[in-house]
């Protein structure tokens, strides 16, 4: 038994230090799209505003996409809820309100990466600086994780922080191929030119998949592979399957340990079986786009599903 | 006058209870030791062990500064303390029974009634009813200062929700990580048992109709709150949940709080709220940080509230003075621990004599708390003097005035090595069905050369107390 709030808390404290993760690697991909010169950059920067889900935000403040005003939108302003120096608020205001919940391990990880996030994300960071900055974000997270993975008991508390994190990835993965789902469409042919590959690359990027897609695929990249590499595959730790494969279970425990299904018990497992007994060529046959936006649309009702079952909506 | 030094003696004799100390500290290399300071403030940092200030933007979260130099009190002295505030807790809780109820201690012309009719800390709706265990408060700081080798005063009953014990505990654990080698030579008597004993106190006092293990939660204001650390701390070490006004609701009769599996009744609540914020229904209504509702329950005998609403009254500064009275009166004998002489400015000569020699004197709001709104009169300049004389001729009422006490001093590490300067102590005391005091409490210590100031919300920082095992 947890507080609802307690649980709330847990579940937003992981979203947003996942979330915090992912701006990083997105502004990682947008800053090596923009290297190539094979891309119109500004269209570039606006599209990963776009993965990033805050476009409206920036387009509301500012006129013109570049490395600069974006990675400052997405690092640092704490006027967008999703810049990382937010996200890191956020997560430890939530950390401080569940500290009891937390192995003291797993509070400090929290509390010094926003320590150390604060200081260094204090001024501009020069375009030069970024790369550094970046890798320091994602260490810092790792570090989170590893505490978390290496102190705290598997019991409601880990499965309530574990789903907040897939449900955010999930949402994440899913957002990034739908902004680009159509470098991926087979519509002309299957060979890329330059321009294609550089972006296919790039959406391996945003979720660290660029290597790893090598050790499971071609050396070639080919967008059916991509897709089914992000969206299939179960064991690629930021595609659709496998996070949903990991909201299930964490689920299935609570249902175990409170002796108690609720609707998102359903649910959950419904999209998990949608992803594992399909096709890539099928979901490109219906339509790439359609069956993005609709996972997009479900995970957020799942969301509140979640939050419902257990008193924290 | 040279104020007593608890370590060295005038003549530059060091004190018995200090010895082993002193000549360990004389063996450390300086550059070790401020190393070690440096060392203690990052644990304090990365741990989170903060404090907030109301009102400054930047830095929203602060450290207390921490001392490494121990305090150190001898079994002895520690033994006549804790006769002397386990005298004072039980005058404290009879008092208490008696102003919400037959009110003898104004019958008998000890206190005037005045003290209570306009006093916001006296609750009506507290008359009357008694308290499960009828213990009013379980929880008391009481601080304590001390002038020369035998002479110690009480300088405040903290008897309504006293912060500071997650500072006495952590202080301790950090001195125990840093100098492990010190605890080996030197017996201290521990204090780690506090959130064990807090559990076990509040356990022994639910409703008489709690049959089972009672559900115990500590009731926060939220993460803004300057004592937030140590809310947290307290719930994490007793095993309890740390809930919020808005995590509780009233149903079929009882508090409960909304959990993943539904509603669960609370049977103890260890509130940090104050009494106005407790019930939004019969106090202040615009208090989110509180429960509707809760006093009802709270007067049907289905919760305990500790401490108990109303409990304010009783360390009142008003008041204060009247407490030798309180003590005597209650338990048939000489209070044990004296109280500092205390000048009522709501008395026509009293107020003259104060006015008189406010240079000399420490001069305090009736309701104040912190280290807010006070002067001190050695230390603040003639304009400061005349600015408050003002203020104390306008509302007379609102002050009391006592004499500036030389108080002790202990070495702390600076820049240059030991030094000495002014501390005083907080003993915590928990109250149900038997009287537990931790020993040892917090030590604090004006950082300041020459400060009389020990609060840590104007600078001041604290230190580990050692009770000797000897």
């Amino acid at each position: 038994m947890l507080l609802g709030r307690t649980a709330n808390g847990l579940y937003w404290m992981f979203r947003y230090i996942e979330r915090a993760e992912n701006m990083a690697r997105l502004i990682d991909a947008g800053l090596r799209m923009a290297l190539t010169k094979t891309s119109d950059a500004p269209e570039e920067w606006s599209s990963v505003l776009m993965s990033a889900g805050v476009k409206i935000g920036y387009d509301s403040k500012y006129k013109e996409y570049n490395a600069s005003l974006v990675s400052d939108f997405l690092l640092r302003d704490l006027s967008n809820p999703s810049s990382v120096m937010a996200c890191v608020e956020t997560a430890r205001s939530n950390a401080r309100m569940v500290r009891t919940a937390l192995t003291r391990e797993a509070w400090e990880s929290v509390n010094e990466t926003w320590m150390v996030l604060k200081s260094t994300l204090a001024s501009n960071i020069p375009e030069t600086d970024l790369p550094r900055v970046l890798d320091q974000i994602k260490r810092e997270t790792a570090i989170i994780r590893g505490a978390f993975h290496g102190t705290m008991l598997r019991n409601e508390i880990f499965n309530f922080a574990r789903i907040g994190t897939f449900i955010e990835r999930a949402d994440n993965t899913a957002r990034i191929l739908d902004v680009k789902y159509y470098v991926l469409l087979p519509s002309i042919s299957y060979v890329g030119t330059t321009l294609d590959n550089f972006q296919w690359e790039s959406i391996l990027r945003s979720v660290s998949a660029h290597r790893s897609y090598r050790w499971v695929y071609d050396v070639e990249y080919n967008p059916v592979n991509i897709a089914d590499y992000l969206i299939l595959n179960s064991r690629m730790p930021r595609s659709l399957n496998f996070c949903y494969s990991n909201i299930v279970d964490n689920l299935k425990y609570l249902a175990l340990d409170y002796g108690k299904r609720h609707e998102c018990h359903d649910m959950s497992e419904g999209i998990m079986t949608r992803l594992e007994h399909n096709e890539i060529r099928t979901i490109f046959d219906n339509g790439l786009h359609e069956f993005l936006s609709d996972l997009i649309y479900q995970t957020n009702s799942l969301s509140s599903k979640i939050a419902h079952a257990y008193n924290f909506d | 006058m040279k104020p007593f030094d608890e370590m060295i003696k005038t003549g530059g004799e060091v004190r018995p209870p200090y010895e082993q100390l002193k000549c360990w500290l004389d063996t450390q290399n300086p550059e070790r030791l401020a190393q070690k300071s440096l060392d203690a403030e990052n644990v304090f940092r990365k741990t989170g062990i903060t404090f907030a200030v109301y009102g400054d933007e930047e830095a929203a979260e602060r450290l207390i500064p921490f001392d490494i130099i121990p305090r150190i009190i001898t079994g002895n002295e520690w033994r006549r303390l804790s006769q002397g505030i386990e005298q004072r807790v039980m005058a404290l809780n009879a008092f208490l029974d008696d102003i919400y109820h037959r009110q003898e201690i104004i019958r008998a012309g000890r206190i005037p009634r005045e003290l209570f009719t306009h006093n916001d800390a006296y609750l009506p709706e507290m008359v009357g009813f008694r308290p499960p265990g009828n213990v009013y408060t379980h929880i008391i700081g009481v601080d304590i200062v001390r002038t020369e080798e035998n002479q110690f005063y009480v300088l405040e009953d903290n008897a309504r929700t006293p912060s500071g014990v997650s500072y006495m505990l952590e202080n301790r654990e950090t001195m125990m990580q840093l100098f492990p080698e010190l605890f080996q030579q030197i017996k201290v008597r521990p204090v780690e048992t506090y959130p064990k004993l807090l559990r076990q106190s509040l356990a022994a006092v639910a409703p008489p109709g709690c049959k089972d293990t009672p559900t115990i939660a500590v009731l926060t204001p939220g993460i803004y709150n300057s004592a937030y650390f140590e809310h947290a701390f307290l719930a994490d070490q007793m095993g309890v949940e740390l809930v919020e006004g808005s995590d509780l609701k009233i149903e079929n009769g009882k508090v409960v709080m909304r959990t993943t599996e539904g509603n669960r009744a609370i049977d103890v609540l260890y509130r940090r709220v104050d009494d106005s914020f407790l019930d939004p229904l019969t106090f202040r209504r615009d208090s989110a940080l509180g429960v509707a509702g809760i006093m009802d329950v709270y007067r049907s005998g289905n919760i305990t509230i500790a401490n108990a609403p109303g409990t304010g009254i009783a360390d009142d500064k008003a008041l204060y003075s009247y407490m030798p009275e309180i003590v005597e009166f209650y338990t048939g004998r000489k209070a044990i621990l004296e109280n500092v002489p205390t000048h009522r400015c709501s008395e026509p000569d009293t107020l003259k004599y104060v006015l008189e020699n406010l240079s000399d004197l420490v001069v305090k709001e009736v309701h104040g708390s912190g280290g807010y709104g006070m002067l001190v009169g050695p230390a603040a300049s003639k304009k400061e003097c005349e600015a408050f004389a003002l203020k104390l001729k306008a509302n007379p009422k609102n002050y009391i005035a006592q004499p500036t006490l030389a108080l002790s001093t202990t070495p702390i590490m600076t820049e240059k090595g030991l030094a000495p300067r002014h501390v005083d102590l907080r003993p915590f005391v928990l109250v149900s069905d038997r009287i537990r005091i931790t020993p040892g409490g917090l030590t604090r210590v004006a950082l300041k050369e020459g400060s009389l100031v020990v609060n840590s919300s104007q600078g001041g920082g604290t230190k580990d107390t050692w009770v000797l095992d000897d």
